[in-house]
Parts: C-alpha cells; structure tokens; sequence
C-alpha cells in the first residue's frame, strides 16, 4: 500500500538551532498521526514543513496526488502546492482568526475554497456552505453573519468546515483545541473523531494535549529537542512509555 | 509657445512611461510599475492619467478630457488647459474628432474607432486591495492566479444585498489571466471595453500602468446563477430623449423634483443637434 504522505530525513534549522532534526514517517490512507511534544520540541516547525509553509533546510515530504502518484511537495513548484494546498490539503490553525477570513460571512468563508476550486454557482456554493455549517453544529441562520461575532468555539468550528468543504484527503491541524475551555473541547473532539472517521480523512495533529491524541490519533511520535525520541501505536506509547522524556510527559499529566 | 518641455514632463521621464506602456500592452492586465512623478496637481485627481496623456501625445493630436462624463467640469477643464498650456495642442469636446481622450470614470457613448486612445485615471488599480490589504500577498495572487478571493466578495454582495450590488470598480478578467480594475467606471460601461481603441490606465498615486490593446477580450466576473448585468437608471435622458445611454440624476430644486440625464455630454448635445444619429 503506498503511503499518503511519506516525509524522509526533514530538517530545518534556524541559524544555530535547530527546528527539526532528520525526522521520518509515513502516513497511511485513513490514519491520524498524533504528534506531541513540549514548546519549542519542534512540533509546529515539522508541521508548517509538511504543509509547505516552510521551506526545509533537507529532507522530503512525498504526496500520493490523485492523478501523478507519490510527487515530492517540497520541490514542487509553488502553483501546484497552492491547488493542493485548497484542494487535497488543509491546514486548522491554533487560532481561529489565522485561519478565518474575519471581514467575511461565515457562508463567504466556507464558500472561499469552493470557489477557489472554479464553484461559479452562488445556489449551489451557498448549499454547500449551509450544508458544512450544519455539520459543524452551527445555525444555518447564522450563514450571514461575520466570523467575528461567533465564540471562541464556533470559529474554531467555521475553521474546520472551511477547510474540509473540498473534501480533502489530508488535514494538518495545529493544536485545534487549544485556548478553549474542556466542554467546548470536548464537543470539538468528539466532532472532529466523527468527521475523520466518516470521511475517511487522514490527519497530522500536533499537539501537547495527551488526551487529544488518546480520542483522535492511532499513532502517536514524541518530541523533544527536534528529535523524534519515541513512536509507536497511541495507546501503546501512553500507557506503556520507553524514552525517559515520555515517561515524564505521561506522568506530568493531572489526573482529577 | 511656453518654457515648458513639450507635455511638461522631461524627454526621459516620458520615455521611462512609454516602457510601461508597451509592457503593459504586452501583458494585458497586467499592472506594470512605474516612476511616477511629482505633477502640479493633487493625488486623485488625475496624475496617473496625465503622466500617460503627456508620453504618448504628439503635436497633431487632438485631445478631450472626460470627467464623469461631461467636458465642462472642472477637473476636465483643469486638465485640458494644462495641456494647452504645456503642449500647445489642439482640444476639442466631441468624441469622434480627438484621437486622445482622457476619461475619468466614464467611456463615451459613441463607439470608439481605431487610431483613438482612451487614458483612464486610476485611484486604486488593484482588484484585490480592500479582500487582501498585503501589496507582497496580492502581487503573488496575480502570479499565481489565484482569484478565489475575487469571488469571495461577489458572493458577500449577493448574501448582504440578493444581487451583486458592486455598480462601479466592477473587477473584469483580461484575456481570461488577469483580473483587472476597470477604474471606477460604472458597470454600465463593462461591455464597451472590448473596443477598437487603445485603452491606457494610470495610476499615479499607486505608480502602476496598465494596458488593453483594441479588440482585447474583457470579462466581466459573475455567477452563472447572478450573471452579470450592465445596469442603469430606468429612465430615458429628459434632454435629448435617449434610452440607451447612461444616466446622471439630477435634483432640481429642494421639493423632490429630479430629472435624468445623459453623463455623456458631448452626446446629448450631439444628438440635440441632429450631429449623432439617433
């Protein structure tokens, strides 16, 4: 089975630091790769290399495209990163407002991709768009009004409508619940686990939340320092921790 | 004649302009940018145009300046005597008779012909500006044809308004590569783009020329469901009758009395005297 997305050897450095240090994986059609670490192990720069925000210093990140097979996206020319980056790709930032155009309607922001992708039916773009609120669990009735004038919450949930619209194969989120209270995390979990499973999606999420990656991920890499010290399946690397560092990370952990 | 050089501006500034100019009719669409000078006139008022106007006049050239549509307001007056002045060419009010025209705002009614050059004045040449205010963001968008966002914004008409309520400044796909801002023309004048003339946009506040050679394909963007239309007052023109021009309103007194009339004065006059057909 080829793998959707295969990163190999990918460092990026800043100056004399380092970012991210010779990190490889792969990711399988359907499967969520959780990644956590503490601030500063890396984890947002692996992720913004992945996504092509960033330019890596080394190293490759394979995509499996729909019609040319595995191409590498780091040398990709930047058109083609772009079409994939709103059609196949997407990308749910920490804050809402990075990733919501806020002078926009809620409907305008879910209907951006569509029509970036060529939509030219206002009936049709509009459906879609009511359609994708409905299934983020926000009133239709809201369609019109701006992103701005929606909780912390209900943005972060505009976030992932706009961004799945397209029906992309492959979701970067960085840390999607972070900044919010634990009920409306929890009902973002629970929405997102549903959403993955029914689409099928596959998904890198970092994070330095352990219970995110219990609920959504089936595979989980630790970092620190820009290294990957520890992988394996999520409960096996929580519940039974190798590297020192996890250990540590499990235990740091408040149980109530 | 004056101790000025011909057109005002020095021999190499206008040949710098010229560059601009044939860049930009190269690339159609495509905003090219320019040194724009100091001119002795305010921004908005027209620098970008007459920085145009003064590099590709020659001294048989007959020139008509339009603003909004009539001759005798003062920034076409303004402007027309500059060129007077500093040019010592020859002016004239009526369409078909000038082989320059510089037009703020409008297009004349009557056909253009080939051998004429429209000259606009351009406040803001970037389609995108008020969707992505980064100058970086909206060039790489031009590069990289991604004009989703142009949409976005049509959209947002039709959601707050139940029609595309942009009237004026309504953004045209050039030659189906660049979307372009036609300057604050109402939309009435879309369609006319695709012309015989040579169309010239100046923007000297924003430093960018851009350029449509004659018969350059100029779409309006739209929905298939919301297409575009090219919109006017209801009316017809209370002075010479006509029903296909477009129109200004005009309050006549403080008791709600009103009447239309055409923009385009240099036609309603023409047409009063029996000079434009009917």
């Amino acid at each position: 089975m080829t793998p959707l997305l295969s990163v190999q050897g990918l460092t990026k450095r800043y100056g004399r630091h380092v970012g991210c240090l010779d990190v490889s994986f792969d990711l399988f059609p359907g499967e969520v790769m959780g990644i956590v670490g503490e601030s500063g192990s890396g984890k947002s720069t692996l992720l913004n290399c992945m996504a092509g925000h960033m330019v890596p210093d080394a190293g490759r990140v394979m995509f499996d495209t729909r019609t040319e097979g595995p191409v590498d996206t780091v040398a990709m020319a930047e058109p083609a990163r772009r079409m994939l980056g709103r059609t196949d790709w997407a990308f749910v930032h920490q804050h809402a407002r990075d990733g919501l155009r806020m002078g926009v309607s809620a409907g305008g922001n879910v209907g951006e991709r569509l029509m970036a992708v060529g939509a030219r039916n206002y009936g049709a773009i509009r459906t879609a768009a009511g359609d994708w609120l409905e299934r983020v669990e926000i009133s239709v009735d809201r369609i019109d009004d701006r992103p701005g004038t929606f909780s912390g919450g209900m943005q972060q949930r505009l976030q992932i409508a706009r961004n799945l619209v397209t029906g992309p194969r492959l979701v970067f989120m960085d840390e999607p619940t972070g900044g919010l209270d634990v009920s409306v995390q929890a009902r973002l979990l629970d929405l997102l686990r549903g959403l993955v499973r029914k689409m099928g999606l596959s998904a890198v999420i970092v994070t330095h939340d352990l219970a995110v990656v219990r609920l959504l991920a089936d595979r989980l890499m630790v970092m620190k320092d820009g290294r990957v010290v520890e992988a394996g399946l999520t409960d096996q690397v929580l519940d039974d921790p190798q590297h020192g560092y996890t250990q540590l990370l499990v235990s740091s952990v408040l149980q109530v | 004649m004056s101790d000025y050089n011909f057109a005002y501006l020095d021999e190499q500034t206008k040949r710098m302009i010229r560059r601009a100019i044939l860049k930009g009719l190269a690339v159609p669409g495509y905003q090219v940018p320019f040194a724009s000078r100091e001119m002795p006139m305010p921004y908005g008022w027209g620098t970008g145009g007459v920085q145009v106007t003064a590099a590709i006049m020659v001294p048989e050239d007959r020139l008509k300046v339009i603003d909004q549509g009539a001759d005798d307001t003062t920034n076409a007056v303004s402007i027309r005597k500059f060129f007077q002045r500093t040019a010592g060419v020859a002016v004239t009010e009526r369409t078909a008779e000038a082989t320059v025209i510089q037009t703020r705002h409008r297009i004349p009614e009557v056909p253009l012909t080939g051998g004429q050059i429209l000259v606009y004045q351009v406040p803001i040449p970037e389609p995108l500006r008020f969707l992505e205010p980064s100058e970086i963001e909206t060039r790489r968008m031009h590069a990289l044809e991604d004009y989703g966002l142009m949409h976005v914004k049509l959209y947002e008409d039709i959601a707050r308004h139940g029609a595309i309520a942009t009237s004026y400044a309504y953004p045209v796909k050039v030659e189906g590569r660049y979307v372009m801002d036609p300057s604050p023309i109402p939309k009435f004048d879309n369609p006319k783009m695709e012309m015989d003339a040579i169309q010239l946009f100046g923007a000297g506040r924003e430093q960018r020329i851009y350029a449509l050679p004659p018969h350059t394909r100029v779409v309006s963007l739209d929905f298939e469901d919301f297409p575009f239309e090219a919109s006017k007052a209801d009316h017809a023109c209370a002075l010479c009758g006509a029903a296909d021009s477009y129109l200004d309103e005009v309050i006549t007194d403080d008791a709600g009395g009103r009447m239309f009339v055409c923009s385009d004065t240099d036609f309603c006059a023409g047409r009063r005297t029996g000079e434009v057909a009917a």
